[in-house]
């Protein structure tokens, strides 16, 4: 049977770790390469790398860093930030990446996805969506690291997307980023409907139990994570931990 | 030496990686005369099949891997569109595969699928191994293995079959015929399962 995916997400900032609350004070929470490792040993079932600068300082992304990243990883690795070209994703990709993660660029121009898809395959292309609850209901989307909102409307976007052809649609919700107080299944049950490709969850898992309801109701699905595995305790101690094979048994 | 075969597709890097760590030595090779003396060969492969066809073919690689393969039996393991490539065809493009092991290369039916997510079948997935091959020693099949693809291969004969995996259908998760081994998941992608594989794989010897 197939499992449904634990993903940790880690946020790279000035080179080195952190983790925000609402895409706001990034903590600093250690060395890329060195948490790399350590999920290794953990076994995690994907690892998901975004720049979160890239954009934001309208430049392309680290080679140097996502080769580094890439000859250590022994899971799928998926690398996003500051991808904008068909010749970027390739790079990456031949890099060592299995999954290229693209937003600003895709939401100005969706047929990217197309372009990139053909040249690394599909499966390879990865959408990530900003997404903050708006006032009176519905969503919004943003890009520029949740800088700016876009003109699209969420829900004909992932449309779109879904008839042009993606490997994964990653969904990130911006208030519930850092908090640790659940997924926004909401969220989640709009994108499930409107796409047919494997979609991912971030944003708000603070626990296990927020996991396992997720894969409760949606039977195979993308759990990711920042905070969860990068904090240990009421106090947020930086401790990087993944649940063990029993404990994720426990989830399905 | 075990050889992994470089022609322009493909996670090489990290298969190097986990035969450097096993203190197995490999190579990566890029041209005809270097392949001679590799005693197996691994062949990666990633994105779509005539893409990766037509990859292999310009790399100048095609007719000796025949050689070696077919004649020479020189142990080979395909990953992925690395095993697609076998294949006499696929439903993904138009080129000839390499035609090793009899069968084509299909399209998952996605009537077949019961909900949600359709394509790409990704993630971790169980295999059942029938055969009780050497190549799966030690090797966790519940644990299994990281897939991402919406092809599959479809022998033409079920003895080729090597262990099966389902999604929506049973289909071979890997082939086989005597030395010649295709794998549809990811070793080098799927932890200590995918490293006690490659292991296996270059320990494996063949009558």
């Amino acid at each position: 049977m197939l499992r449904s995916r634990i993903i940790p997400c880690l946020l790279v900032h000035n080179k080195g770790l952190v983790k925000t609350v609402n895409f706001k004070d990034p903590k600093y929470v250690g060395d890329p390469i060195n948490a790399v490792k350590i999920f290794n040993e953990k076994e995690v079932d994907e690892l998901m790398v975004l720049d979160i600068d890239a954009s934001k300082e309208n430049r392309g992304p680290d080679f140097n860093l996502i080769k580094n990243l890439a000859v250590e990883c022994r899971m799928p690795f998926c690398y996003g930030g500051g991808v904008s070209t068909v010749e970027q994703a390739k790079k990456i990709i031949s890099l060592g990446a299995e999954k290229v993660a693209l937003s600003s660029a895709i939401i100005e121009n969706p047929m990217l996805c197309k372009e990139i898809g053909e040249a690394v395959g599909v499966q390879s292309v990865v959408v990530v969506l900003d997404v903050r609850r708006k006032m009176l209901g519905g969503y919004d989307l943003y890009t520029m690291n949740g800088k700016k909102k876009s003109k699209r409307k969420l829900k004909e976007f992932v449309i779109e997307l879904n008839k042009i052809g993606v490997g994964e649609i990653i969904v990130n919700s911006i208030d519930n980023d850092g908090k640790m107080l659940g997924y926004d299944i909401e969220l989640a049950e709009i994108i499930r409907d409107l796409c047919d490709t494997p979609i991912t969850i971030l944003g708000g898992a603070g626990n296990l139990e927020h996991i396992k309801s997720l894969i409760a109701k949606f039977k195979v699905i993308g759990a990711a994570a920042g905070s969860l595995f990068v904090f240990k305790g009421k106090y947020k101690a930086v401790l990087i931990n993944y649940p063990n094979r029993e404990e994720k048994t426990s989830l399905y | 030496m075990i050889g992994i075969v470089d022609y322009g597709s493909g996670n090489i890097q990290a298969i190097a990686n986990i035969y450097k760590r096993l203190n197995i030595e490999c190579k990566i090779i890029n041209n005809p005369a270097e392949l001679e003396s590799a005693y197996k060969l691994i062949l990666p492969g990633v994105g779509a099949f005539d893409e990766c066809m037509k990859q292999l073919l310009e790399s100048g690689l095609k007719d000796k891997l025949d050689e070696l393969v077919l004649i020479k039996k020189t142990p080979i393991l395909g990953i992925c569109i690395g095993m697609h490539i076998m294949a006499d065809s696929s439903e993904e493009g138009n080129l000839k595969g390499l035609g090793w092991i009899k069968g084509k290369v299909k399209k998952f039916d996605i009537s077949r699928i019961q909900s949600k997510p359709y394509l790409p079948h990704m993630g971790w997935n169980n295999i059942s191994d029938n055969n009780n091959h050497k190549i799966f020693d030690k090797v966790d099949k519940e644990q299994g293995f990281y897939f991402v693809h919406s092809y599959y291969y479809d022998c033409d004969e079920e003895k080729n079959v090597l262990s099966t995996c389902h999604y929506g259908i049973n289909f071979a998760s890997s082939i086989y015929d005597h030395h010649i081994f295709g794998m549809q998941f990811h070793p080098e992608k799927s932890h200590s399962n995918g490293i006690q594989l490659l292991e296996n794989f270059a320990k494996l010897e063949l009558c």
